[in-house]
């Protein structure tokens, strides 16, 4: 993107950084996609790790979680919470030096997460595998953007602080918190990548499940409402629909989701009261939870129609629905009597991506749909046609995924407790493993088809970047159907 | 718990519900707005509507909190307070494996008065073995049964350490430790390669007559204290037959040869803390079987 000139550059606001993020969003989205794809083949067919230790299932799915939460989602998130917060404060990120140490910072510790989990380096905490170096480093990141984003805030020209800013902060404080104290370990020499907890045998399962969950409570949701609050109001310009209700559901959200984490470890050696604490809270959550759905939701009555035209509306929309449907799904799966079924099935990785696919990609596509004319200085997107066929190309790759995910965690679960008369189990592991195999290979078709929706994306993305090229003209098919 | 910590648990559960309830009641009684006033606030061009909170989410929250309330009575949760139920989840697990002793004892009680050899071919027993076999043994020795490289076949009637019931259990029971010493150190490098040649000439197969001849020499020296002069083994000791072509660890000349170089451990678990008495009768019959038929 160096030949964008400054005539790009907007007179207020550092859009420089936002398009940066903007942009590697976009191609971190195809890298992580395309390493779960790989794995999901490799559930299928485990031919396909090709014997390398690098290509391994164990080294490559912390690639790609890490991939998809904190290079592609982290990137939206940045990039969003730049845009975001100049735009309803009135007034210039404080430091564009920062803001850039920002971007570059979290770039290396991506590359550095590409290197390093490959090569068998991890702490083997789930979600934050990276080892001591890097963790140091993501601190440190992590502070100058709290100290960008906060600095930002103080200086606004608007009296109130915007909702969305409130979800931005609330992540960026608690992602701080967390990460600092899941990550203090011990490195076993200062040039050595290896490091051991501090914590040890429940106490560390409790601190890890407490950083995993907030993981998804403060980074893919409180993060990404923020991105829904600005977004879904602009994009369907209508007012959002509920400002006590923004107050509600953003303070017991908050407060409530960060006691969730023990449902992670129903039955297990974890202490009866602090299960019992983690499914009583997991449950509340859904109102606090279902509070974001509703306000984006109606913010779009007396906007309906909009939908028909407008693709990257539907992606928002689309998104709320995915996350009404994850969040009543959570709470549900928390319940010790569904989870003595569900945990430790391929059910919950299906929750998992209705969450991550459903609810934090397509938010995200649609956000960057939203953004990237803007970045660019153009009218629109390049071509609403390929926004388009991206949105159901994203819509019907999710649910593969998912249903599949469901068939499959429900008959596991359902084959590991069935047992017969005399009292001995009826399958043995393995054989619920071969009754998994065709949503193994379901469940990589709608990767695929997910994975490819991306690479339209990056298409669309370079066209619209391009100076010398006009948008397509607005399909009549898109506005009549 | 200590109780400092359990009060911790108690006040912070506490203030944590109290507090979203008043955030709740609180941001619902204020006076509402109707939906064509904004809040005045325009942030970027976006402004707020003030709707009041939908009644059927109040209320499904109101019923959570509420729920929720009954459930940490009910259940533990609060500290050290351990429920009005008093329930637990040793205790949970406790009740059910007594519900299922309780319902299979007889079926079991049935077949453990009678003798392995007569139960081993029952077809009842027989569906019953093969099930705890294929979630207890399979894993090493194979849904069939016939063995890994390191893990022993079960059907070919070759037994390490004997075939009959009592000795089954007793494997099964406590397990086994094999050791195979590493000899490279004792007879060095020709030993190894004539020790191998020799091995081979018991099996039959093709051999270096010089080579087998001082390898016979090493063998009865060293080797036959565990597997005996003739090398038939020795199933007291766990020392197999090294003349019937059955090779734990690989054949090979170059594999017998690393047995002899390295040695070779195995294990063997022991079940008498994992399956129960009448289990691993069973599980006896049902090995002891794989070989009668």
């Amino acid at each position: 993107m160096s030949e964008l000139n400054s005539a790009l550059e907007h007179p207020t606001y550092n859009y420089k950084v936002v398009r940066q993020f903007a942009v590697m969003t976009v191609v971190w989205g195809i890298v992580g996609m395309l390493v779960g794809v790989l794995i999901a083949a490799q559930l299928a067919w485990p031919a396909l790790n090709f014997d390398l230790p690098w290509l391994h299932f164990g080294r490559l799915r912390p690639l790609h979680t890490n991939a998809v939460i904190f290079a592609f989602g982290g990137s939206a998130l940045f990039a969003t919470s730049y845009y975001v917060v100049q735009r309803t404060c009135q007034v210039r990120l404080i430091s564009d030096k920062l803001a850039a140490i920002t971007f570059w910072g979290w770039q290396l510790v991506i590359v550095s997460a590409a290197i390093t989990l490959p090569l068998g380096l991890t702490t083997s905490k789930e979600y934050a595998e990276l080892e001591w170096p890097i963790d140091l480093l993501i601190t440190v990141v992590w502070v100058l953007y709290a100290i960008v984003f906060f600095g930002t805030i103080a200086r606004r020209k608007a009296d109130h602080i915007y909702v969305a800013n409130w979800f931005f902060g609330a992540f960026i404080i608690a992602v701080a918190v967390l990460h600092i104290i899941n990550s203090l370990e011990m490195p076993i020499a200062l040039n050595s990548f290896k490091s051991y907890s501090i914590y040890a045998g429940t106490v560390d399962a409790m601190v890890q499940w407490w950083y995993g969950h907030n993981a998804v409570g403060f980074f893919l949701t409180a993060g990404f409402l923020g991105m829904m609050y600005y977004f879904v109001p602009k994009q369907a310009e209508r007012p959002v629909y509920s400002y006590r209700l923004s107050i509600v559901h953003f303070w017991a959200l908050v407060a409530v989701y960060i006691w969730a984490g023990p449902h992670h470890l129903h039955y297990t050696a974890l202490p009866d009261w602090a299960q019992s604490l983690g499914m009583v809270m997991s449950l509340i959550l859904l109102a606090p939870s279902w509070g974001g759905m509703i306000n984006g939701m109606m913010t779009l009555s007396g906007a309906w129609h909009k939908l028909r035209t407008d693709p990257i509306l539907r992606f928002l929309v689309v998104s709320l629905s995915f996350y009404g449907m994850s969040t009543f799904e959570g709470p549900m799966m928390s319940i010790k009597t569904v989870n003595s079924l569900s945990h430790y099935t391929d059910w919950t990785i299906g929750h998992v991506h209705s969450g991550a696919l459903g609810w934090v990609a397509m938010i995200s596509i649609g956000s960057m749909y939203h953004l990237i004319p803007i970045l660019f200085g153009r009218e629109r997107m390049y071509s609403i046609s390929l926004i388009n066929a991206h949105f159901w190309m994203s819509t019907i790759g999710t649910v593969l995924y998912i249903a599949s995910m469901w068939v499959n965690g429900i008959l596991q679960g359902l084959m590991w407790r069935a047992y017969n008369q005399d009292g001995t189990l009826t399958y043995s592991f393995v054989e619920s493993v071969a009754a998994s195999y065709p949503g193994y290979v379901v469940r990589v078709i709608g990767g695929a088809i997910f994975f490819s929706g991306m690479l339209l994306m990056a298409y669309n993305l370079y066209m619209t970047s391009r100076k010398d090229i006009e948008p397509q003209a607005i399909p009549a098919a898109a506005s009549a159907a | 718990m200590a109780s400092f910590w359990s009060y911790w648990v108690i006040v912070l559960t506490v203030v944590t519900i109290v507090g979203i309830s008043w955030i709740l009641f609180a941001n619902r009684k204020r006076e509402a707005q109707s939906s064509e006033k904004t809040t005045g606030h325009v942030y970027d061009e976006i402004e707020e509507y003030d709707n009041p909170l939908p009644a059927w989410w109040f209320y499904m929250f109101v019923i959570t909190i509420v729920w929720g309330i009954g459930y940490l009575i009910i259940y533990p949760g609060m500290g050290n307070f351990a429920g009005v139920l008093g329930w637990t989840q040793i205790g949970q697990y406790e009740q059910q494996v007594a519900a299922a002793d309780e319902k299979y004892r007889d079926l079991r009680d049935r077949y453990l008065a009678l003798p392995v050899e007569e139960i081993a071919v029952d077809p009842a027993v027989r569906k019953m073995g093969m099930r705890m076999f294929a979630n207890n043994c399979a894993q090493c020795h194979g849904a069939d049964a016939k063995g890994a490289y390191g893990f022993p076949n079960l059907t070919d009637d070759d037994w390490i350490y004997g075939g009959d019931a009592a000795t089954i259990k007793a494997t099964l029971v406590n397990g086994r430790q094999a050791v195979m010493p590493a000899w490279g150190d004792v007879i060095g490098d020709k030993g190894i390669k004539d020790v191998t040649q020799y091995l081979l000439r018991l099996n039959g197969r093709d051999a270096d007559v010089a080579q087998a001849d001082a390898g016979e020499t090493v063998f009865k020296t060293y080797c036959v204290a565990c597997h005996g002069a003739d090398g038939t083994g020795n199933q007291a000791m766990g020392a197999p037959n090294l003349t019937n072509g059955v090779w734990l660890y690989g054949g090979s000349e170059e594999q017998i040869a690393q047995t002899l170089r390295a040695g070779r451990n195995g294990v063997m678990p022991a079940f008498k803390d994992t399956l129960s008495e009448d289990k691993i009768h069973i599980l006896t019959a049902y090995v002891y079987g794989l070989n009668e038929q």
